[in-house]
């Protein structure tokens, strides 16, 4: 092998695995209408990636918000406009930090979970069981876990972003004493239904497709031994996060 | 070409030509034919590494060979789509060398797993014929447990109930003896002979039990050196002078199949070769 080939080899393999996650995300989407057939097994998962992730998602988003309300108002409060608090935080969250920081934390949460699920069963033989028993594992196991990342991610970004409004409002009004009706009002004034929130649904729905795309396709495609999934799953979280950030600045540029 | 067939009633239920495989750089058959009567026991055996298991994978297609023809009860499993593999898999029962149980599912939900998904039968009839396989195996009683409660043995006696389920055309079953004390190696035993006798399962049987082997299979292959090196009878195969059957069934160390992996010279590996210092 020589200096060159040892070079671009990794760079080689990375091409190597996006394509075979492409491959992957196509057999997928066309196991999605079969998967149909197994809808109590979709709405569990939703359940398990869904509802399993709200503590941290609750949590977070109210802490997240009352961060945002109080560097905003001491901000703003500078420029004489620490009025506005409510719609900056309210723009900063359904515009970006919503949808973002609730993948990031869908990723670390549910789509480890995901990966390590996908990847014992792999190593166990499971989903080759699966196919001897003419069960499809793709439409059995993977694309229930895929519509689920899907459905469930913007119901948690939107339940972030309520969260996160409550905490900046109890920093902003409660503690630091902005008028109640001026942090609602400003909000309410400047926050488009579309363009802000809408756009912002639709980046969830992007980032939960990605997330849970990477972490089944990590679990799937494991190598059948214990360290073959510690890496896989430290792979989800890597290359979630990664691709979430890029995804957000692309469709930003596109949404804006 | 279609992939599919109706089969002559008196063609063999399996048929391989020229298969070729190569793993990992390593060749695993050269050129085997083989062909596996409808009804009957085929054994199928070799010492350990010698590609049983992946044999077993290219008959069901889960792995395709790299050259040669597989037939399975008419359908041509290298060149069959997905939904044709499907519909011949529906026919067929496997038994996993470690058992693949579903861990969330308890023994009941493991065993009543393929006909949930294949047929829609009445929740009661499912029951009935789950309590029915779980009571072949002798584990009725253990129907609630999860398999993280079971024994090695148990997980396979689960695994083999599922496995005939369905009541298969064919019966794969991987090294089904293992961990089985002498009672349930003889119940399993018992089983195996019935299905074949009362329902013409057709069943494969890899093992390395001889002696366990004899006392069902009509036919013994034995596969060595990436052939089939010997085929027959059980007491065919012991009476044989072949140099494999002799070596495989005294269990000698010396003959054609190495006992050690290809390893470089002993002794120049421990650095005591060429007279120390």
């Amino acid at each position: 092998m020589n200096a060159a080939h040892r070079a671009f080899a990794p760079l080689a393999a990375g091409l190597a695995q996006i394509g075979a996650c492409g491959r992957f995300l196509l057999h997928v989407l066309g196991a999605v209408p079969r998967s149909l057939r197994y809808l109590r097994e979709t709405v569990r998962q939703v359940f398990f990636v869904g509802a399993m992730s709200l503590v941290i998602i609750m949590t977070c988003g109210m802490f997240v918000g009352a961060v945002l309300g109080l560097q905003l108002y001491d901000v703003l409060s500078r420029f004489g406009s620490a009025a506005m608090s409510g719609t900056v935080v309210a723009l900063a969250l359904y515009r970006e930090l919503g949808p973002v920081v609730t993948a990031l934390l869908f990723a670390g949460r549910a789509g480890t979970s995901i990966t390590a699920e996908v990847g014992l069963m792999r190593a166990t033989d499971q989903l080759d069981a699966m196919e001897m028993m003419a069960v499809d594992p793709l439409a059995y196991v993977i694309a229930p876990r895929f519509l689920a990342g899907v459905i469930a991610m913007p119901l948690l970004a939107c339940i972030f972003n309520a969260l996160a409004i409550l905490g900046a409002h109890l920093v902003a009004v409660s503690w630091l004493g902005l008028d109640n009706g001026t942090f609602w009002s400003n909000m309410t004034a400047s926050v488009d239904l579309w363009t802000d929130v809408v756009n912002g649904v639709w980046k969830s729905v992007a980032f939960g497709a990605v997330v849970t795309l990477i972490a089944t396709f990590q679990g799937y495609t494991t190598p059948p031994t214990s360290e073959g999934v510690a890496y896989a799953t430290t792979r989800t979280v890597v290359f979630s996060s990664i691709v979430v950030l890029a995804l957000d600045f692309v469709m930003t540029a596109f949404l804006m | 070409m279609n992939a599919t067939s109706a089969p002559p009633p008196n063609e063999a239920l399996i048929r391989i030509r020229g298969l070729r495989t190569v793993l990992n750089g390593k060749t695993i058959f050269d050129g085997v034919d083989l062909d596996i009567p409808r009804g009957g026991v085929t054994a199928i055996m070799g010492p350990s590494g010698t590609g049983k298991t992946t044999l077993m994978r290219h008959i069901t297609g889960q792995l395709p060979p790299d050259a040669g023809e597989i037939v399975v009860d008419g359908v041509d499993v290298v060149r069959a789509s997905r939904e044709q593999l499907f519909a011949l898999r529906e026919k067929i029962g496997y038994l996993f060398q470690n058992s693949a149980l579903l861990t969330d599912f308890t023994v009941f939900e493991n065993v009543a797993f393929p006909l949930r998904q294949q047929l829609r039968l009445p929740e009661e009839l499912v029951r009935n014929i789950v309590l029915t396989k779980l009571q072949a195996v002798g584990l009725r009683g253990a129907a609630e447990l999860m398999p993280s409660e079971l024994s090695g043995g148990m997980m396979r006696r689960v695994a083999l109930a599922r496995a005939i389920v369905r009541d298969p055309m064919l019966i794969i079953y991987d090294e089904p003896f293992v961990g089985l004390d002498p009672i349930a190696l003889n119940q399993i035993l018992k089983l195996i002979r019935t299905l074949n006798q009362t329902l013409g399962i057709t069943s494969i049987l890899v093992a390395h039990e001889l002696a366990a082997v004899r006392q069902v299979a009509d036919r013994i292959h034995l596969v060595a050196a990436g052939k089939i090196a010997a085929a027959g009878a059980p007491e065919e195969l012991s009476r044989g002078d072949s140099p494999w059957t002799r070596q495989f069934f005294a269990g000698e160390a010396d003959g054609p199949v190495p006992f050690h992996y290809p390893a470089p010279d002993y002794a120049a590996e421990l650095g005591l070769s060429g007279g120390g210092a």
